[in-house]
């Protein structure tokens, strides 16, 4: 006869416990963060966001290898903006992108935009004064498989204390030649392995790997390193990018696991 | 003479599951069943196996899987080399369409890992708290004779097993590598996949020998867990399905 009462208890315990985990979970519906859009899953991807941002230092330093270490690596998603036939083929760029790596990238600009007191468009040359960064690092695919590559740019951050970065300024998002537009938050935007790649392995960024300039988000898995970067927006709300962007193709925003 | 006296009144006590076993039972098992299926199909998107830091379709695989069309698909450019020389690093662009419902099942795998972790810390708690560790899964050393582990094997075999505690020795051999060992290295593996994680702990890839080793080790938990899961299933069903599944909802 005891069974009841302890049942109940059970239950509403169990009840109590997963509308408490929800309510953690809800705290993403702001402009601050990914929104949910009441999708159970994007709301697990907002708590392991929060707990990693919480519980992890925000700058830590990814592994870096040696050069013996350096191993092949597959070119997958967008291989060539130029092409038509490729599945994020996009018609607004495609052509002008075409145009450009005919001309070796001489006439590529990167426009930084947004909540930044000095727009501008910086061509290859103007990121290559500023200070570079090399680095060895592991590209994780979320595929399952990686590899190990040298990458040389400038990190981010630099660029952005050029441009004026605002103190309101909440996230950096990436525009590409590609429809693959994508973002990130002011922690990574500011770790100092983020970097804009303008060299791979020695070399210039080959094409298949997002001539001329990629971003390298070391801490996270490596569909948030953009390539092909047309534009760069900072803004102090998130931008989930419509139907291009990951939440509403289905994916994390945050992929820091 | 005392152990083996202690233990006998050990057998001669009957008791229910309690009831944070059987809430903690159920999400745990639909966490885990959640995790393989996901963990399934996160792997038909890339179903090879590596050992070291790192590896890809441009590298030798440990193993392959005839798990999705993936399997290999050849669907590559000629390759090209990185540097000048025998042996070099090579890049090639993939032609192939892929398999791949990562979106939801990676979503879905850390969905279900958070279930699963927080429920296990609370049981991990509650067991040690509540005495359940110490006085039915803790084995004691004269249940670790051949003999008595022999004869925990028949039993098991017959499947007289009754529901609830006090287990016999095998069954608490399972549960304590099960939650104790295999469980937590589940978590390790996992978050030795995570560049965030592993950039806080370089550590871990120390301790598991790189990132695809902790994938391929993750695997092979995985394998292991299903064995259990199967093995677990099937002697519920010989010893009274119905009788065991009351058991462990009601505690009746």
């Amino acid at each position: 006869m005891e069974l009841k009462p302890r049942l109940l208890t059970t239950r509403r315990s169990l009840i109590t416990g997963l509308a408490s985990l929800g309510g953690l979970m809800l705290g993403g519906c702001s402009k601050e963060l990914p929104p949910t859009y009441g999708n159970i899953l994007r709301m697990g991807d907002v708590l392991t966001y929060k707990a990693q941002r919480l519980l992890l230092p925000a700058h830590a330093l990814v592994k870096e290898y040696d050069r013996h270490e350096i191993s092949s690596m597959p070119a997958t998603g967008t291989t060539n903006p130029a092409d038509s036939a490729q599945p994020a083929y996009k018609a607004e760029f495609g052509p002008t992108y075409a145009r450009l790596m005919r001309n070796g990238f001489a006439d590529w600009g990167l426009s930084i935009e947004g909540r930044v007191d000095r727009p501008g468009i910086y061509t290859l040359a103007d990121l290559k004064r500023f200070p570079s960064r090399t680095q060895i690092t592991k590209h994780s695919c979320e595929e399952g498989w990686s590899s190990i590559a040298e990458w040389t740019g400038v990190p981010l951050r630099r660029v952005l204390e050029a441009a004026g970065m605002q103190p309101s300024a909440r996230f950096v998002n990436f525009h590409p030649f590609d429809e693959n537009p994508d973002g990130i938050d002011m922690v990574d935007a500011l770790h100092p392995q983020t970097i804009l790649a303008y060299g791979m392995n020695g070399h210039d960024l080959p094409v298949s790997h997002g001539a001329p300039v990629r971003v390298r988000v070391e801490t996270q898995m490596g569909y948030k390193s953009v390539k092909y970067l047309r534009r760069i927006v900072v803004t102090n709300e998130f931008d989930d990018m419509g139907k291009l962007g990951l939440i509403q193709t289905g994916w994390s925003w945050y992929a820091g696991i | 003479m005392l152990s083996a006296t202690a233990t006998s009144l050990h057998v001669a006590r009957r008791s229910a599951h309690s009831v944070w076993v059987r809430a903690s039972h159920w999400v745990i098992a639909f966490s885990v069943m959640t995790l393989m299926l996901s963990g399934f199909v996160i792997l038909m998107a890339h179903p090879r196996l590596y050992w070291g830091a790192v590896g890809n379709d441009l590298m030798p695989a440990l193993v392959e899987l005839p798990i999705s069309r993936n399997y290999w698909h050849h669907g590559w450019t000629p390759s090209v080399a990185f540097f000048p020389g025998a042996g070099s690093p090579v890049t090639a662009e993939r032609t192939y369409d892929i398999f791949n419902q990562n979106g939801w099942a990676r979503s879905l795998h850390f969905l279900a890992a958070w279930f699963l972790v927080l429920t296990s810390a609370f049981y991990a708690v509650a067991a040690i708290v509540s005495g359940h560790f110490w006085r039915d899964l803790r084995p004691r050393a004269v249940e670790l004779a051949p003999r008595q582990l022999w004869g925990s094997l028949r039993r098991h075999a017959h499947a007289s097993m009754t529901p609830g505690p006090p287990y016999n020795p095998l069954q608490k051999f399972a549960y304590i590598v099960v939650v104790f060992i295999a469980l937590p290295l589940m978590a390790l593996t996992g978050m030795t996949m995570s560049p965030a994680i592993t950039a806080a702990y370089p550590g871990l890839l120390d301790a598991f020998g790189g990132s695809q080793s902790a994938r391929t080790i993750h695997f092979g938990i995985f394998v292991l867990l299903a064995l259990f899961l199967i093995g677990h299933v099937v002697l519920t069903v010989l010893s009274g399905f119905k009788r065991q599944l009351r058991a462990m909802t009601l505690g009746t």
